[in-house]
């Protein structure tokens, strides 16, 4: 590219963002929630299904920059099909990976560990993030419910 | 008319380097560049004559008081106030506003008055209005804009009415650019018997601006975005409304009398200038504006429409490239916000950077506009008196870079 800016966009993250997966509204969630980031007006729908304790299905919509949409899209693979206790787990190793800790070595982070590049970028590492973050909010909405509901 | 090469010889940071590339800065809507003149005032305040004002008999002390009134009433001139008493100094145009809101706001809004706005205000000029308007029972309307980014005149003079207490629009859009109509704007308030502020952060820095010929009541402006130091603005505002708003702030200085149990009001500006104000940078905005003085604010207008005219020629080159605002130069000023194929305006600021190029992405503090644009944010290139089309010539480059490297991209 000749621009010194490999690093950031890397060729996995670039094919997210043209090709996103998991792209969409479900139909019926179990649970929605919305985040944004005020700073650039980047906005993130996130829909779960979950059964079992599992999140067997998940949707997002809106709209952000590359790094928020490929951070979105890899969030989507990563998580679907694994245990909540999982994903909340996973959702701490990616907030540590963008915190600067080293990518844990595992399967999940083959895509992820993409996007440690942006850390040189502080101002995009909101972008990075903004996707876990709402995850992790729509997880406590759901446990919160699900208490509520027994 | 200046010399565009001399004066970037008084701009410091236009000699460094980004990423290798000389610094094309583009953002100056957000904040511009200070010279050297500005940075060596500030300097000199430090080293020679640093001492509170108002108070105190000795040499200092005079100093410092006399270089921070001299701003003021280089402030009032740069405006042509009628008296210096009535620039007050305030942090930036944000406090400026929340002074009027408050001060004048809380004592003079009733239920049911209204406050007019405009569809394209920054949320400095929202903001205020939406908190006291919700304690004061009042109403905000608003101006609609057209397609085109000037704004709908027509639903202006249907919305400013009997019930109409004040008239709030920006001069010049800090997305758009466009100028707006405050003359025709002012005299639709002034025949409802309502005031009109002008919030002036982005065209007091670039046009000559008159607030007897504008006929405003209140004009906001900030010294950051006009070659001077942060932290220092202007509220003009006509004496005898400033005499008749209550403080802002209490405590030192904005005093005559004090009891234990009660105190008086010193006169205007004073009373507005509670505390130990900015003096440093207050100074060094005096240098800013004589500096702006000694290019002449005309010419100054003038070099950001070439500059806006070679620019919106040069971006239309770029497929895919849409530009928002008026299309007429003589419309708009050196603000041009625009829209490249679907790349987000973030990617497109992050890849310019590395050719050296500053430009602004995201939504410039104006979501409702964004919403009434269509677009989630756009990207931003802002002039002043050191841009050369030269330097157009490097933004476009940099976004024909971008375009290659995120081709293919559609965002669902």
């Amino acid at each position: 590219m000749g621009l010194g800016l490999d690093d950031l966009y890397r060729d996995i993250i670039l094919d997210h963002y043209r090709h996103p997966r998991n792209k969409g509204r479900l139909d019926s969630p179990d649970i929605a929630n919305q985040g944004e980031n005020p700073l650039c007006g980047d906005e993130i729908e996130i829909g779960l299904k979950i059964a079992d304790g599992r999140v067997v299905d998940v949707g997002f919509s809106g709209h952000g920059c590359s790094i928020s949409q490929a951070s979105a899209s890899m969030m989507t693979e990563a998580i679907k099909g694994k245990p909540i206790a999982e994903v909340e787990e996973l959702v701490g190793e990616f907030q540590g990976m963008m915190r600067g800790e080293d990518a844990p070595d595992t399967e999940e982070f083959d895509d992820l560990a993409a996007l440690q590049g942006v850390r040189k970028y502080p101002v995009r590492v909101k972008c990075a993030l903004l996707s876990w973050t709402t995850l992790a909010e729509t997880l406590k909405l759901y446990e919160q419910a699900a208490k509520r509901g027994n | 008319m200046f010399d565009v090469q001399a004066v970037r010889a008084d701009f410091p940071v236009l000699r460094r380097l980004v990423n290798g590339k000389p610094l094309v800065y583009f953002d100056n809507a957000a904040t511009s560049q200070k010279p050297r003149q500005v940075i060596e005032a500030l300097v000199d305040y430090y080293e020679r004559y640093n001492s509170n004002i108002h108070r105190g008999v000795h040499t200092l002390a005079e100093e410092s008081t006399e270089a921070y009134e001299q701003a003021r009433r280089l402030a009032a001139r740069f405006i042509n106030a009628p008296a210096a008493s009535e620039a007050v100094f305030v942090r930036n145009t944000t406090e400026a506003i929340n002074l009027v809101a408050r001060s004048w706001g809380a004592k003079a809004l009733r239920p049911g008055d209204e406050i007019v706005l405009t569809e394209a205000e920054h949320h400095s000029n929202l903001i205020p209005w939406q908190q006291i308007a919700a304690e004061k029972s009042a109403v905000l309307k608003f101006i609609p804009i057209l397609d085109d980014g000037t704004l709908d005149m027509d639903a202006a003079a249907r919305l400013i009415g009997p019930r109409t207490r004040l008239v709030a629009v920006a001069h010049m859009g800090n997305v758009l650019g466009a100028i707006n109509p405050v003359v025709e704007l002012g005299k639709l308030a002034h025949g409802v018997g309502a005031l009109i502020l002008v919030d002036g952060a982005q065209s007091v820095p670039h046009m000559p601006v008159d607030v007897q010929a504008l006929g405003c009541d209140f004009l906001a402006f900030s010294s950051h975005k006009m070659l001077g130091p942060t932290g220092i603005g202007v509220l003009y505002g006509r004496q005898e409304l400033l005499d008749a708003m209550d403080p802002y702030q209490t405590g030192g200085s904005m005093i005559r009398s004090v009891r234990l149990d009660r105190a008086t009001w010193a006169e205007v500006p004073a009373k507005f200038e509670a505390g130990t104000p900015n003096i440093a940078d207050t100074v060094a905005f005096g240098a800013a504006i004589e500096y702006l003085q000694g290019l002449g604010m005309a010419n100054v207008l003038r070099h950001e429409q070439e500059m806006a005219t070679y620019a919106l020629d040069a971006l239309r080159s770029v497929r895919g490239l849409r530009v928002f605002g008026p299309t007429d130069p003589t419309m708009r000023g050196g603000v041009i916000s625009f829209w490249l194929d679907d790349i987000h305006p973030h990617d497109i600021g992050t890849v310019v950077d590395r050719e050296g190029v500053a430009i602004r992405a995201g939504h410039h503090c104006a979501q409702p506009l964004m919403r009434r644009l269509g677009v989630p944010a756009t990207a931003r290139a802002s002039f002043y008196v050191y841009n050369t089309p030269e330097e157009v010539d490097v933004l476009v480059g940099a976004l024909h870079k971008t375009k290659e490297l995120f081709s293919g991209v559609r965002v669902g």
